[in-house]
């Protein structure tokens, strides 16, 4: 960029400044719940500081040299924050684009007499901001799939809850899916809690998952299979007549496991082999 | 120096394993164990792995065979104190041990091996208790 | 897009070298913070392939590698020796195939173990087996 223009643009910094303000407040999708327009401001100020700052240097169409860092290092900031707070990419791609407008629009009052430098400077201004751009959104979308995998964790952490019913009785009920990654969760925590709790006896109820397939299938048999090698005994619970159906159709063998319909069987059974017995117990009346 | 104590505690053989097997230790077990079923005629061998964090298709090989080669000799076999991780490890390398009983802990599996050594004899006496009919 | 961090080469030619290499792939395995179950998994795989290595080539060379892929870090081992190479790759890969006097589970048990499996094998030149697990895959 001819040090004129990059004169010109730093003198006329507070301008662009204003234009770009006044274009991203006149634009409807502005998220005020989001974001206060003081706040937005002073991150448009800041932006535009280091960009002007920026358009002198030798490299300036080269977004990989270290005089764009700085630049790069506040976009980025911006779109992950944007990410996280919920903006739409359509909100933060006008961020940057109307930007360029503001910068574009100022270049046009003041360039009236070359046409061509106009042009060619305009064109430049053209391909940085579009650079520019890229990298908000690659920037937003990892913002984005952080805050995914984050939940994703944070769901597999807490839907996994192993509960002591009895002494030497545990139970595990499962909501939802069971894909491989919950399997292994699952396994985990439930041999985990056998060992330190010394239950003989570990009841899985599925009355929470929607569907088994033969994947689902494999991967309890696996768990079972896994419980039975630490010394004890998985009983599966919570079928439903219609998981019933499938698994026979399917012509999945579930023979090798104890299989009960509710979780009142299953620890009923858990009982009978633990030769423990509930009673109810006969109230007589002293009067 | 290679070698794993065995200790006879009345009819059982117990075996702690202590460290992590390496193949010549395992096979040497494996030699030991059976003549000591053979010359004390135990009833059940306990196999204490809690201290094992390894058991890969060698070792569950060699946990199958002293299972086998026991039962050949009457005396059942019981591992106790599998490690969770060596549990799943084992399901996913398609090692089930099959024929093997195991147990939580020693205690759980002798009284296992009682339980079914006790089982034996009934078996035993009502045959007795049949023969003695046909012969009447 | 994986990158490699650190790598360490070590031979294993005899019983010792088999426990050192293992107590080095648990090092790495902790360093990069791989959980009880995973190191297990990876461990035993190691195990069954340097038996392998042992039994078919007379000992050979392992690589261990601690990888990235941006978000996640892993343990690549790269089991390789000059031994008399696998003539039918597809058929090893199958459950219950052994051509020595073991259960046949070698090679797609330890498939099962780890997150990446590759095997390159030339009859007569020597066999290489890279595995890779992730830290919480």
């Amino acid at each position: 960029m001819s040090l004129k223009t990059h004169q010109l643009l730093k003198n006329k910094k507070k301008n662009i400044l204003e234009l770009w303000m006044k274009n991203q407040l006149a634009d409807e999708s502005l998220r005020e719940d989001l974001i206060s327009n003081d706040e937005l401001r002073s991150q448009s100020e800041e932006l535009i500081t280091a960009l002007v700052s920026n358009l002198s240097g030798e490299n300036f169409t080269n977004l990989d040299s270290d005089e764009w860092s700085p630049v790069i290092e506040i976009l980025g900031g911006i779109a992950i924050t944007r990410a996280r707070q919920g903006f739409s990419p359509r909100e933060t791609g006008n961020f940057v684009f109307s930007l360029k407008e503001a910068i574009l629009d100022v270049l046009q009052q003041e360039i009236t007499s070359d046409p061509m430098t106009l042009f060619i400077e305009s064109q430049k201004i053209n391909r940085i901001m579009d650079n520019l751009s890229v990298v908000t959104f690659e920037t937003f979308i990892k913002g984005r799939e952080e805050v995914i995998l984050r939940q994703t964790d944070e769901i597999t952490e807490i839907s996994t809850p192993v509960i002591r019913v009895w002494d030497g009785i545990l139970a595990l009920p499962i909501i939802g899916t069971l894909d491989s990654a919950r399997t292994q969760i699952v396994m985990e925590n439930l041999l985990q809690e056998i060992v330190e709790t010394g239950s003989s006896i570990a009841i899985l109820d599925i009355s929470g998952v929607p569907a088994v397939d033969s994947l689902v299938a494999q991967h309890l048999i696996k768990t079972v299979s896994a419980t039975r090698l630490m010394g004890a005994e998985c009983i599966i619970s919570g079928i439903r007549p219609e998981i019933a159906q499938t698994v026979v159709h399917l012509g999945i063998d579930l023979s090798n496991i104890i299989t009960k319909a509710t979780l009142a069987s299953a620890l009923a059974y858990s009982f009978k082999v633990m030769r423990l017995e509930v009673k109810k117990i006969n109230t007589v009346s002293k009067f | 120096m290679d070698k794993i104590p065995i200790l006879r505690m009345g009819a059982f053989l117990l075996v702690t394993i202590q460290v992590d097997l390496y193949d010549r230790l395992a096979l040497n077990l494996e030699a030991d164990l059976v003549q000591m079923v053979n010359k004390t005629s135990a009833k059940g061998v306990l196999i204490d792995i809690s201290a094992v964090s390894i058991v890969d298709s060698f070792m569950g090989r060699i946990i199958g065979n002293i299972a086998s080669m026991s039962k050949i000799l009457d005396a059942e076999t019981v591992v106790v104190g599998m490690q969770p991780a060596v549990a799943i490890t084992l399901i996913e390398l398609g090692l089930p041990l099959k024929g093997v009983h195991t147990a939580l802990d020693m205690e759980k599996g002798m009284n296992l091996l009682k339980s079914m050594i006790d089982e034996t004899e009934e078996e035993a006496d009502e045959d007795e208790m049949s023969d003695d009919l046909i012969t009447e | 897009m994986t990158l490699s961090l650190s790598k360490d080469t070590i031979q294993v030619l005899k019983e010792q070298d088999v426990v050192f290499l293992k107590n080095r792939v648990k090092e790495t395995a902790v360093k990069i913070k791989m959980g009880l179950v995973n190191q297990t998994r990876l461990l035993t795989a190691a195990s069954e392939l340097v038996r392998n290595m042992m039994r078919y080539a007379d000992g050979g060379v392992c690589i261990i590698e601690v990888v990235s892929s941006g978000r996640v870090n892993g343990v690549r081992l790269t089991f390789s020796d000059r031994g008399p190479g696998i003539p039918d790759i597809d058929a090893a890969m199958r459950d219950g195939f052994s051509t020595g006097r073991s259960l046949g589970l070698g090679l797609p048990g330890t498939k099962r173990l780890v997150n990446e499996f590759d095997i390159k094998s030339k009859v007569g030149e020597g066999t290489v087996i890279t595995i890779l697990k992730w830290a919480n895959g």
